[in-house]
């Protein structure tokens, strides 16, 4: 008896062909608002030009209405989702509509008392992201003091009885603390702890001098990583992924565009991936507009990159364009200036001296570079006609 | 007590944290956890909605014999998939 365990069946090459798959994944960006600061955020660089949240009832509507579809998972983050005060009721909400909810939190806005409300609605789970394995490393990251609580948030989450994961997003100054952080995740309870990669988007991207690690200390966090595996015999799991950036290989990114993810971001822009806003010439769709199956089907922007259609050389010979897609869109636009091109991250793109460089230039300068805190007065302005006027 | 025993009497049931559903856009029960999905075919998940933290394991695998007679295997079968759902962290066993 097998079970499966690919999340969906093969992908179509060609979507004209082959339905299209249901979003299994929501992710709701509730809000842009965060009290941390973190020079790699994932939120856009202009994010305080994005004033109009989505209120409580339109929130729900797009829950209803992505249940319908057929999404499944659902994730609550932001900006920091706990900055909502209607969000136990958009928990609640989730939960009966069958979600498995999946808040995605840095931990403040949360207390006690609030994760017991959580839970009574009906969250399923909390991840708590930590910036550092100490209160000076973690509190200067975040540009927030914030070790402390998080702390307490963490223990309050296993004492609710939630499954939790810890998160420590990975960088050139934080890398040499994966023992320390694989002890704290253990001495918390966590039932998973994720080492993620930072990823060069947005507020990352005009950090990267700074936060790019150089290839001995990924070396090192592999034989820590090793180390801690074989000395330890818990249940909880280790997810750690060496970054595409030093593979070679590009990841398949969001699982394929437009054909697991789909993104609401706090002013109801419909995304195939939170980044892809980045994306010039593709317009995306708001849920104010437009229903949510109009967006996931119909939507150009949504069809733009699905399946393996569009793909330009390397990626048209290549077999793997089947498993990875041809890599991340937003990071071909970034580093190879065209959005349709192989992800520069694999060595068999025309561009991937540039990864290298970016490599080299963080080896001899990222020591030096100064870093961009996300606040709104390092936001890039979105420049409109009543300035130019 | 014999080890087959013995195992028959212990009480699987879900990790906390998972959950397990029928999707009706998948057409299949699913098996969900934190950021994760596994879809089920429909053994899988006969065995798996059983593991109720009550049936006991012999229990288990006298009502699915019941439900579908002429599986030569079965025991064997579930057996098995009791240890690799254990061994992947979806059941635990008291």
């Amino acid at each position: 008896m097998n079970s499966s365990t690919s999340p969906v069946s093969a992908a179509g090459s060609n979507c004209a062909e082959r339905p299209v798959p249901p979003p299994l994944w929501l992710l709701a960006e509730l809000t842009y608002a965060c009290p941390l600061q973190c020079p790699y955020c994932s939120n856009p660089r202009d994010y305080p030009s994005v004033r109009d949240e989505l209120d409580t009832a339109q929130w729900i509507d797009v829950l209803r209405q992505a249940r319908a579809l057929g999404a499944v998972q659902l994730g609550l983050s932001g900006g920091e989702p706990a900055a909502r005060r209607d969000l136990e009721t958009i928990v609640q909400e989730a939960r009966g509509l069958g979600f498995y909810s999946n808040l995605i939190t840095s931990g403040l806005g949360l207390d006690a008392r609030r994760i017991e409300a959580l839970r009574a609605a009906g969250l399923d789970h909390i991840q708590v992201s930590f910036q550092a394995a100490d209160a000076v490393l973690n509190d200067r990251i975040a540009g927030t003091r914030s070790f402390e609580h998080k702390l307490a948030v963490a223990r309050a989450v296993k004492d609710a009885g939630f499954p939790m994961v810890l998160c420590f997003v990975l960088h050139r100054l934080n890398l040499h603390q994966i023992p320390a952080m694989l002890a704290l995740a253990e001495a918390l309870g966590g039932d998973y702890v994720e080492l993620a990669t930072t990823q060069y988007y947005g507020w990352a991207l005009a950090n990267r001098t700074a936060l790019l690690p150089t290839r001995e200390q990924l070396r090192q966090a592999e034989i820590d990583v090793a180390a801690f595996r074989a000395a330890y015999d818990g249940p909880m799991k280790i997810y750690y992924v060496v970054p595409d950036y030093f593979e070679g290989t590009p990841k398949a990114c969001m699982g394929g565009w437009a054909r697991l993810h789909l993104t609401i971001a706090p002013d109801g822009t419909a995304l195939p991936c939170h980044a892809a806003r980045v994306l010039p010439d593709l317009a995306f769709p708001n849920v104010c507009q437009q229903s949510l199956a109009e967006i996931w089907h119909g939507a150009p922007a949504f069809n733009r990159y699905r399946g393996t259609a569009w793909v330009q050389p390397p990626c048209s010979t290549c077999p793997e364009r089947e498993v990875d897609f041809g890599g991340c869109r937003c990071q071909a636009y970034l580093l190879a200036g065209d959005a349709t091109a192989a992800d520069p991250a694999c060595r068999l793109s025309p561009h991937h001296g540039r990864v290298l460089e970016a490599i080299d230039t963080a080896r001899r300068e990222g020591d030096a570079a100064p870093l961009i805190f996300r606040n709104p007065r390092n936001a890039t302005r979105e420049i409109s006609s009543a300035d130019l006027s | 007590m014999s080890g087959a025993t013995e195992a028959a009497a212990r009480i699987p049931r879900l990790r906390p944290g998972y959950r397990l559903q029928w999707e009706a856009a998948q057409q299949c029960h699913v098996l969900l956890y934190p950021e994760g999905m596994i879809r089920l075919n429909d053994s899988a998940a006969a065995i798996l909605s059983r593991c109720d933290g009550q049936t006991s394991l012999g229990a288990l695998i006298g009502a699915l014999a019941a439900a579908y007679p002429g599986e030569t295997t079965l025991a064997e079968d579930i057996r098995e998939f009791i240890d690799l759902a254990r061994q992947r962290g979806w059941i635990e066993l008291r």
